[in-house]
């Protein structure tokens, strides 16, 4: 893997050339070969992508109306990440869907909660937790948080389909292809990879739209209904908000941080 | 010593033959498996774990369960134990060899199964229980194999053999031990957020690990030359008594600390698995079953005359061991999956296919014991006779 | 020891079985395969990397570009000569090279190679085949 890696990105001491922002992967290992015949390469970020040093979201049930607001959100993302329709209910494949006040915040819920949250749903997907046991139980770093920007990140392509992750999630977030999912996707979205039977997916914080510089599938479709962004960057819209309002996150008394808000 | 399995009569090689084929119809059913996906069984987003890991984490114990016979004879000399040892010893790789493919036969993608070795990841219990499962496995195999060659050819084991002996006692006791931390560590699952989940492991293995090991000693004397001896049986069913004590007292304290703090995380997988929960209930008759089994054995074991008639200890282990593997394999992963995070109710059964699978990896098991058992047994009676 | 007659048939059997394929197949190599370039490709002129290290290393550059897209979150590349790229199977390679049968599957099949990629990367290929 590592020599592969260094015979593909040799790369060269001046990374600002581009002017794509480029800056150097692996200086020290390239500078250790003495293999010349390979072509110095570089890799980069988009030049537009929108970076952040921990992505948070701030979701206003408040501004939560319907149950087809949610849904618009939900099949928007599952449009765009090519998430199947089981007929199975017990083999359904769920980025983020949506549940009631006491099935999202069973601790939290009373017998006496206010009219609005009895009434509505809410949206809930991955937490991308700071301290994510998913990530603490994967065998095979295939489920990762990226340090870059704390998303909790899927390699489909090292999944072993364990699914310890899937008892570790306090959440419920994660979901398992128990058979081939491809039949069921309903309208193919051929710029994100569908996937194999046997390995976890789960919501993702639309990493792919941010490399290119957009917002997250849900967050458009929501309606104002959730914010995003850098919780470490005090001057965001999500620090904002949250610095406006009371908020809760789901199992808070778990330790795993989760970087989803909610506005109750 | 190979050679001592290939000589057997006509019963035994019906037996052998007939594993076979319900090892090939598990195979067949395995092939429907890979094609298909896990979606055969009945496993679900939810109940994400199903039969498969539950006799996983039971057959880890009957493997940890052999410790009880390497123990007493190397660590205390209990030389009466010298008669069996082997036969723990042959057990546990039996039972490691099952629990190897039973983690293969769950996994979504097992082609990549090897991608633990390639991104060794520290922080995942499930790399130190492939460790100490193979490890164990391992152990096992040199020691039991160069002490029963030993014994062939009348001579004591080799030196080098004593320091891997004692380092099985530990690996005994690491293996259940890290079995439990997979399930122990993980917050939100209140049924097995516990620290008494590994002791509680433990205890089940050292009484239904003995306890089979009792029946298989029993069925040796009747069907061979070879006697394991009416003490060591007495012992093993002593020990078999004490742990399933112990092991439904761990179980007592686990109510008491869930139902007296009141802590609904922590009641409702209880509540769900003996009484329903939401109105589901198919675990109920299971649990009260495991429950009324294992009180029957204590007091068949406990007892010194049920005891020491071998027919009432017999019937004890049988019930021991069907109480054990429904507390621990189909309680401990229906309880701990349900209600789900969400607090949902969603049950889990295991479909047929995935019974068949099951079936025939417990085949596997038992083929793999009767080799090891008809050398060791060969090996035992040309040594009385010889 | 008379056996030995047994054991060189035997060797003999088992020689012939193991290079079966060899005599088998003698004289009726398969020609290379050609490939054919898309209009897009043509008129792109060049790939990623130059043609023989392309043709040689695609998968090695591939799994660079996976790993460096979905664990370093980085997304473009940027060659030897200094044009970026953006690091996908299905955006960048196969926008190109759309017509998977007559391009990727030539070299595949000649080579007995049955990557996955296209499982999940182009609009299932091998659906229908």
């Amino acid at each position: 893997m590592e020599r592969s890696r260094r015979e593909f990105l040799k790369i060269a001491g001046a990374s600002a050339a581009i002017g794509l922002g480029a800056r150097p992967v692996i200086e020290a290992v390239a500078a250790a070969t003495g293999h010349q015949a390979a072509p110095e390469a570089q890799v980069a970020h988009h030049p537009e992508a929108l970076k952040a040093t921990r992505w948070g979201m701030v979701v206003d049930t408040r501004k939560i109306e319907s149950a087809e607001q949610i849904e618009k959100m939900v099949e928007a993302c599952h449009q765009e990440h090519n998430v199947p329709m089981l007929e199975e209910e017990r083999h359904r494949i769920k980025w983020i869907w949506e549940t009631h006040f006491h099935n999202a915040f069973p601790s939290q819920s009373t017998d006496r909660v206010s009219e609005h949250l009895e009434h509505i749903l809410l949206p809930v997907m991955c937490n991308h937790c700071e301290n994510p046991p998913c990530v603490r139980a994967c065998p095979t770093k295939a489920t990762f948080k990226r340090e870059s920007d704390g998303i909790v990140m899927m390699d489909f392509h090292r999944c072993i389909g364990c699914r310890f992750c899937m008892a570790a999630c306090p959440y419920g977030s994660r979901s398992f292809n128990f058979r081939d999912p491809q039949p069921f996707i309903k309208e193919v979205n051929l710029k994100y990879p569908r996937r194999m039977k046997g390995v976890v997916e789960k919501c993702n914080f639309c990493e792919e739209r941010l490399a290119l510089g957009q917002m997250p599938a849900c967050v458009e479709a929501s309606k104002g209904a959730i914010v995003f962004g850098d919780l470490t960057d005090p001057d965001s819209e999500v620090r904002h908000v949250l610095r406006e309002n009371f908020t809760i996150r789901r199992k808070q008394n778990l330790g795993t941080e989760p970087c989803v808000y909610y506005i109750v | 010593m190979l050679e001592l399995a290939i000589k057997g009569n006509k019963t035994y090689w019906t037996w052998i033959v007939a594993l076979l084929g319900v090892i090939g119809a598990g195979f067949i059913f395995y092939l429907w498996q890979l094609q298909f996906g896990l979606g055969i069984t009945g496993m679900s987003r939810d109940v994400s774990w199903g039969f498969y890991i539950a006799n996983f984490t039971y057959l880890v114990g009957v493997a940890a369960g052999g410790v009880m016979v390497v123990l007493p004879y190397y660590l205390h000399d209990y030389k009466a134990y010298g008669r069996v040892t082997i036969l723990g010893e042959f057990l546990a790789i039996a039972a490691l060899i099952m629990c190897l493919l039973f983690i293969i036969v769950d996994l979504g993608q097992p082609m990549r199964g090897f991608n633990v070795l390639i991104y060794p990841t520290l922080n995942s219990v499930l790399f130190y229980d492939a460790m100490v499962l193979n490890g164990y496995l391992l152990i096992n195999l040199i020691v039991g194999w160069n002490v029963l060659e030993a014994e062939r050819n009348g001579v004591h084991y080799q030196k080098w053999l004593k320091p891997i002996i004692y380092l099985s006692i530990p690996f005994a006791v690491s293996i259940h031990t890290v079995t439990a931390f997979l399930y122990c560590g993980l917050p939100g699952r209140g049924f097995w957020l516990t620290a008494i989940l590994a002791p509680r492991f433990l205890s089940s293995a050292f009484a239904a690990g003995p306890a089979l090991l009792v029946l298989l000693c029993l069925f040796i004397r009747n069907t061979t030359k070879f006697d394991p001896g009416k003490e060591q049986i007495q012992s093993l069913g002593k020990t078999v008594a004490y742990a399933i004590c112990i092991n439904v007292f761990f179980f007592l304290c686990e109510v008491f600390v869930a139902f007296y703090s009141n802590i609904p995380e922590h009641m409702d997988h209880i509540k769900y698995l003996f009484v329903g929960l939401h109105g589901h209930g198919a675990m109920v008759p299971w649990m009260w079953s495991s429950m009324a089994l294992m009180v029957i054995g204590i007091i068949l074991t406990v007892n010194p005359v049920t005891r020491r008639n071998e027919t009432t200890l017999a019937v004890a282990c049988a019930v021991i061991i069907a109480g054990t593997w429904i507390d621990k394999a189909l309680g401990m992963i229906a309880g701990g999956f349900v209600p789900n995070p969400l607090h949902e109710v969603n049950e889990y059964a295991p479909t047929f296919p995935e019974i068949v699978i099951t079936i025939g990896v417990y085949a596997i098991g038992a083929l793999v014991l009767t080799v090891l058992y008809k050398m060791a047994v060969g090996v035992k009676e040309e040594v009385e006779q010889g | 020891m008379n056996d030995k007659g047994k054991i060189v048939t035997g060797l003999v059997i088992f020689a012939a079985v193991v290079t079966f394929p060899f005599w088998y197949n003698l004289g009726k190599a398969a020609p290379p395969p050609e490939v054919v370039l898309t209009e897009k490709a043509k008129a792109a002129g060049e790939c990623v990397l130059p043609k023989e290290e392309i043709r040689a290393e695609h998968m090695q550059l591939l799994d660079v570009w996976r790993d460096t897209q979905v664990r370093d979150g980085q997304t473009v590349y940027i060659n030897a000569k200094g044009k970026a790229y953006t690091m996908s199977l299905s955006n960048t390679c196969l926008d190109c090279h759309s017509n998977y049968k007559d391009f990727c599957d030539r070299c595949h099949v000649y080579a007995s190679v049955d990557p996955y990629c296209f499982d999940c990367h182009i609009d299932n290929p091998k659906e229908g085949e």
